[in-house]
């Protein structure tokens, strides 16, 4: 199985993806260059995490309209996989990918640390590795993570299990509805109705090895190659 | 064709929280500014363009504020003013 990995001017996330699908997973990778039309017959898309742009305008806002995303946008209306990670989810967003928006960390402070993420819905392409309700340990970094979606776009989300990552904790209890940047529900990461786009600001690919911190992303990558290789 | 200077602000959507207006709102509190009750920092763009006649200028940045300029889903818009560049 192929994934292939957009690189755009900024992305800086987009190597630690690549050695997660080569190395931990074991599967073939390859960088797509934001300005060519060509997927290279990758079956999976990952949009990775960086600053695109250097987030002029808003983060994403320019990355959106980058020639490879006509072609991104395409293999998500087919129905095949799009992962996209952090500034990722921030372009996906932008690109009408996903419903919402990533506004400003409340706390106006970029975040970088280990966080708790619930999987809320292990039955995606993306989580039926994991169990639902359990808690992994997966880092974030970033400036702008706050999710934010109009109410029912909310309520539509939370209905029909979309939402599939959710922040717990807080310093050191299980405190509900905690989250390190504001996000609306505690939303963590996403998918699109179809179930074939997942956009999440914590970083799977960065959690790929115990001697990283954590090796519970991994299973993230191990659902996707279970899904499409089925 | 006339070049126009449009000017235009984007601010967050009313009802949303806006940090960075809280902690300048903040700031003005602490330096003893005590009226003040809210503060909303957005952008402040000012396009030139091409245009008929300034109604035209108006229509095109609006088009681009829709598809770039402002995020529907948490900003709003406002033409501030549209002049004849010099």
């Amino acid at each position: 199985m192929k994934f292939g990995i957009v690189t755009f001017p900024g992305s800086n996330c987009d190597y630690d993806a690549y050695r997660a699908v080569v190395e931990a997973l074991g599967e073939e990778a390859e960088f797509l260059w934001h300005k060519n039309h060509d997927l290279r017959d990758a079956d999976v898309v990952i949009l990775p995490g960086g600053f695109s742009y250097g987030d002029y305008l808003r983060p994403g806002a320019i990355a959106r309209f980058s020639p490879i995303m006509t072609e991104v946008i395409s293999h998500a209306r087919r129905g095949a996989p799009v992962l996209a990670i952090c500034n990722g989810f921030q372009i996906a967003c932008e690109a009408g990918l996903l419903p919402g928006a990533l506004l400003r960390n409340a706390g106006l402070k970029f975040v970088c640390q280990f966080v708790g993420l619930r999987v809320e819905n292990a039955a995606t392409m993306f989580t039926n590795r994991y169990r639902a309700g359990q808690t992994i340990s997966i880092p974030i970094a970033h400036g702008d993570g706050r999710f934010t979606a109009a109410d029912e776009t909310l309520t539509r989300l939370e209905g029909d299990g979309q939402v599939v990552f959710r922040y717990v904790g807080g310093r050191g209890g299980q405190e509900e509805g905690w989250s390190p940047n504001g996000s609306m529900r505690a939303i963590a990461g996403i998918v699109n109705a179809e179930g074939n786009v997942l956009g999440m600001m914590p970083h799977p690919e960065r959690a790929v090895d115990p001697l990283l911190g954590s090796g519970d992303g991994v299973g993230l990558f191990e659902s996707v190659l279970a899904t499409v290789a089925a | 064709m006339t070049r126009f200077r449009v000017s235009l602000h984007i601010t967050p959507r009313h009802g949303l929280l806006d940090p960075q207006g809280k902690a300048v709102a903040d700031a003005l509190h602490t330096l003893g500014f005590a009226a003040v009750r809210d503060v909303h920092v957005g952008r402040y763009v000012v396009v030139e363009v091409d245009a008929a006649d300034p109604a035209a200028a108006e229509r095109e940045v609006r088009a681009m504020c829709e598809r770039l300029l402002a995020n529907p889903v948490t900003e709003d818009f406002a033409v501030a003013s549209v002049e004849a560049a010099a």
